[in-house]
């Protein structure tokens, strides 16, 4: 076991390494500059912009800034922001509570969710709840967090004015804290579980007529108990895959949500250090994003092998 | 009139020793416009009383100021955009602040130089302020004249990659006097003596605060994070790219001032939902640079719930004819100095496509109370519009001109001359509301036998600098382009610079010079150039003037840029609030936030 993770591990390095190549590489290639705000202001003339891109590091050739980028990386300085100057690190730290708060909870409230309605869908198959859940599903799964998040806004906030569509970390009373939350979890748990759910179904009904399903209805189990203890128990192992894969973005957040209510994450940092070509906070972001998924993988492998004695590891 | 007979009929006005009707009896006699008069009166009435808050320091509560650009840095020395000006603005101040008409109110100064006190020096070789005595920094530290001095050597330095620097490159050197009295000396004797230290550029730094962090340091101090100043508020927490939240700096020079207990600027999103947050919801006190197509604006105005705030001098939107011939090749580059324009080149041509322009419908359609269509490309300082300018929309007159330059309609519709089409290329920024007037432009050129071909490039390709992407506004790779250009000071030396080309090499936009040329049309012109240098030199604040009024002239009869719309600063506030004047082109919204406060 210890080995094979040791071997997963190794054999992920040169995986990150073709990782930050390829998105320093685009980031390089992008147009746009740090200065891009004051494009079209004659009032910075040319040398203060040459000199900004210089101090910068700017003026350099791309291989150079990505060894110096590389180097700097693996001492554990992941350097300034272009348009702060403070180090990246610091920024994003700031911003994960906000993540693990608004895009944990969404996570938490999906599975939550997905996971009794699949089930019941799963059980009482082609019923009126599981219509009405596929339909939910095939809802929440086609929507763009885009659209509903703005739909949310239009009717909680302009017509019914019942929450604040703007997200205040400021704020300390408990109620407005749990009150500006709930559209961007509402958004973000919606677009989630609805693939969780036609997950779980369909996981339910692969086992639902598996043999050792019939054995523990002929020793006389009961429905419900043949149901939560043998059928699920085999019918959450590829769920809990998911669920794994899944768990990164609660820590780089969500890029789209975030902007739509103003949710300081790390999703609308990174959107924002696009926009302003701001290079190591996209860098840092992106490549933490990376290590993330990478790791997350080999947890998935690993929980499988856990919940699953027949899977072994050679 | 002389605006000096205004000025006073104002302030007797204000000060009640005249009465209204005897202000009109006089205004009149003095041959002015009903209009006017209203104008006039409005003005000097509505200035309420600012002397206080109706209950004091920090008793109106929070004030929240919504930003859809977040501020990422609150040293506005290092400002990265407007946002970070506004945002640093709050705790730092200036020396003097000035309105779009170009008129100076003292800040940090005693009183405003000038020629007739003897602060501006006869050759304009220096300039000598008065320092407002008995200020103190937030910290209880005293303001004095060395600030001044350390603020200018932070700039100066090149490593510290200062934003503001260009508006610091004619200083040789800053002394203090006295402890209160601080001179400024000019590399050359120039008339623009009000750049340095004056708007948002000119905010003064505490020497205490940064004296360690001058040069390639300046990333690492911490008042850049966490800002004060010798205004109202000081930074009590930042986090960068979100929220600013500023409370009352206890060592303010007014003690009633300012009203707000606290201020938060939030940061992000876009402008839309900004706009909606004070119309709509009024979740928001302040919402800033509203850049929302105005039947969308029109239609949350009416709600009622806040108000549009407008101010002169957002930029001049306008669409510049490329002198050089874009589809050619020379030496490497299109657009070369060396290959004409096949038709461009024509004035008449140019003419025919500015008269063909509908900028009215533009205005109207499109900007609604967000800008005015115009006929001058200097538009800021108002004082500096011209009035000899005519903005026509004229068809006939524009098949005319195109006929007289013997360009026929060919059986396509489309004109010709010597087996060139007059098939005009035409790019701006990808931005819902550009591309819609390409359309009302295009319309026009069809309607004069112009064919025309749009293009819209990514905001982020189009104004970016880099040398290597053919689809930027500088290297401009087509017949016409369209954006705004914004004026950063009350000298329009840099906005005017844009035609400049007295030295082809470096002012002409090119690959020799990486495209870093502000010169964009390839544009020359001997009379243009010579002026332009004039009024580098010319001292004399009228003649001064006159010479920019002239180059606006020049730019404008010769269509080398059609102007399209005077654009306005749009913010917005609720109801509630009372912001005052605070829109000004040259210093940032929150320049007055001490007279802030809520009506009661």
């Amino acid at each position: 076991m210890t080995r094979y993770i040791g071997r997963r591990l190794l054999s992920s390095i040169p995986t990150l390494v073709l990782i930050s190549m390829v998105v320093f590489g685009i980031l390089a290639l992008a147009p746009g500059d740090p200065l891009g705000q004051f494009a079209a202001n004659p009032d910075i003339p040319p040398e203060v912009r040459m000199n900004i891109r210089h101090q910068l590091g700017l003026d350099q050739s791309v291989p150079i800034r990505y060894v110096k980028w590389a180097t700097s990386f693996l001492h554990g300085d992941w350097g300034y922001s272009f348009a702060s100057r403070v180090p990246v690190d610091r920024l994003i730290l700031q911003r994960l509570p906000t993540d693990l708060w608004v895009v944990g909870s969404s996570y938490l409230v999906a599975v939550c969710l997905a996971i009794p309605i699949g089930v019941l869908s799963a059980v009482k198959q082609y019923s009126l709840f599981d219509q009405l859940a596929t339909t939910f599903a095939f809802i929440g799964f086609s929507l763009p967090t885009f659209f509903t998040g703005v739909l949310f806004i239009i009717v909680f906030s302009v017509r019914l004015r019942w929450l604040p569509f703007i997200y205040n970390v400021q704020v300390t009373d408990p109620v407005v804290m749990v009150k500006q939350a709930l559209m961007p979890v509402g958004v973000l748990a919606l677009f989630n579980s609805a693939a969780l759910v036609r997950f779980v179904r369909s996981s339910m009904l692969d086992n639902v007529g598996q043999d050792y399903v019939r054995t523990a209805r002929a020793k006389g189990l009961a429905h419900r108990k043949v149901i939560i203890r043998h059928v699920l128990r085999n019918g959450l192992i590829p769920v809990v895959t998911l669920l794994a894969l899944g768990l990164p973005a609660v820590f780089v957040g969500a890029v789209i949500t975030e902007q739509i209510f103003r949710v300081p994450g790390i999703g609308s940092l990174l959107i924002a250090s696009i926009q302003n070509s701001d290079t190591p906070v996209v860098m840092a972001i992106t490549f933490v994003y990376a290590i993330l998924v990478v790791l997350f993988n080999i947890v998935a492998d690993v929980a499988y092998g856990l919940l699953d004695p027949r899977i072994r590891y050679g | 009139m002389g605006q000096k007979d205004l000025s006073l009929l104002r302030r007797d006005l204000r000060n009640h020793r005249l009465s209204r009707r005897e202000a009109i009896v006089r205004l009149m006699a003095l041959g002015m416009s009903a209009g006017g008069i209203s104008s006039v009166l409005a003005a000097a009435t509505a200035q309420p009383a600012r002397a206080a808050a109706a209950g004091g320091r920090g008793s109106s509560g929070v004030l929240k100021l919504l930003y859809w650009q977040a501020p990422t840095i609150l040293n506005p020395h290092l400002a990265q955009g407007t946002k970070d000006f506004h945002a640093a603005r709050i705790c730092c101040e200036p020396l003097l602040t000035v309105n779009a008409a170009g008129v100076f109110t003292p800040v940090l100064a005693a009183e405003v130089p000038s020629r007739a006190n003897g602060q501006v020096a006869a050759d304009g070789k220096s300039v000598i302020y008065k320092l407002r005595s008995g200020v103190k920094w937030a910290d209880g530290r005293p303001f004095t004249a060395d600030d001044v001095v350390f603020t200018f050597q932070f700039i100066a330095n090149k490593q510290t990659a200062a934003t503001t620097y260009g508006t610091y490159v004619n200083v040789a050197k800053v002394e203090p006097v006295n402890p209160v009295t601080v001179k400024i000396t000019f590399k050359a004797p120039t008339p623009a003596w009000y750049l340095p230290f004056v708007g948002e550029q000119g905010q003064v730094l505490p020497r205490h605060a940064l004296d360690a962090y001058v040069g390639s340091n300046a990333r690492n101090a911490p008042f850049n994070l966490k800002s004060f100043g010798t205004g109202p508020y000081v930074v009590e927490s930042f986090r960068p790219g979100d929220l600013v939240v500023y409370s009352v700096n206890p060592n303010y020079r007014d003690p009633n001032k300012p009203a707000f207990s606290q201020v938060q600027m939030k940061g992000g999103g876009d402008a839309t939902s900004a706009a909606r947050a004070v119309f709509e919801t009024t979740e928001y006190d302040y919402s800033w640079n509203l850049q929302v197509e105005w039947p969308v604006l029109q239609h949350m105005i009416a709600e009622g719930k806040g108000q549009l705030l407008t101010g002169a001098g957002g930029g001049v939107e306008q669409i510049y004819c490329n002198f050089t011939d874009p589809s050619k090749e020379v030496d490497g580059q299109r657009s070369s100095v060396k290959a004409p324009h096949p038709f461009l080149t024509d004035l008449k041509v140019r003419q025919a496509l500015a008269l063909a322009a509908d900028r009215a419908t533009i205005a109207k359609e499109l900007y609604g109370l967000e800008g005015d269509a115009t006929a001058n490309i200097l538009t800021t300082p108002t004082s500096l519009a011209s009035k000899n300018t005519k903005m026509a929309f004229d068809i006939a007159r524009a098949n005319q001109l195109l006929d007289e330059a013997g360009w026929q309609k060919g059986p396509d519709g489309i004109r010709q001359k010597g087996g060139v089409k007059m098939q005009v290329s035409y790019q701006t920024s990808v931005n819902s509301l550009r591309q819609k007037e390409q359309e009302i432009v295009k319309a026009g050129w069809a309607q004069i036998g112009v064919g025309t071909t749009l293009k819209s490039v990514d905001a982020g390709v189009f104004f970016s600098s880099s040398p290597g992407n053919n689809d930027t506004y500088a290297h401009f790779y087509t017949d016409v382009e369209m954006f705004t250009s914004t004026f950063g000071s009350p000298f329009p030396a840099s906005y005017m610079g844009r035609f400049y080309s007295g030295d082809p090499a470096k002012t002409i936009a090119q690959k020799e010079n990486d495209w870093s040329g502000l010169d964009i049309t390839r544009w020359v012109d001997k009379d243009f150039n010579a002026w332009y240098d004039q009024a580098q030199v010319e001292l004399d604040p009228k003649k001064n003037a006159d010479l920019w009024i002239k180059m606006n002239d020049r730019v404008v009869d010769q269509a080398v840029s059609i102007p399209l719309i005077d654009r306005k600063s749009v913010d917005s506030h609720v109801n509630s609030l009372d912001v005052g004047q605070n829109l000004s082109p040259f210093d940032s919204a929150t320049r007055n936030i001490a007279d802030w406060r809520r009506k009661a």
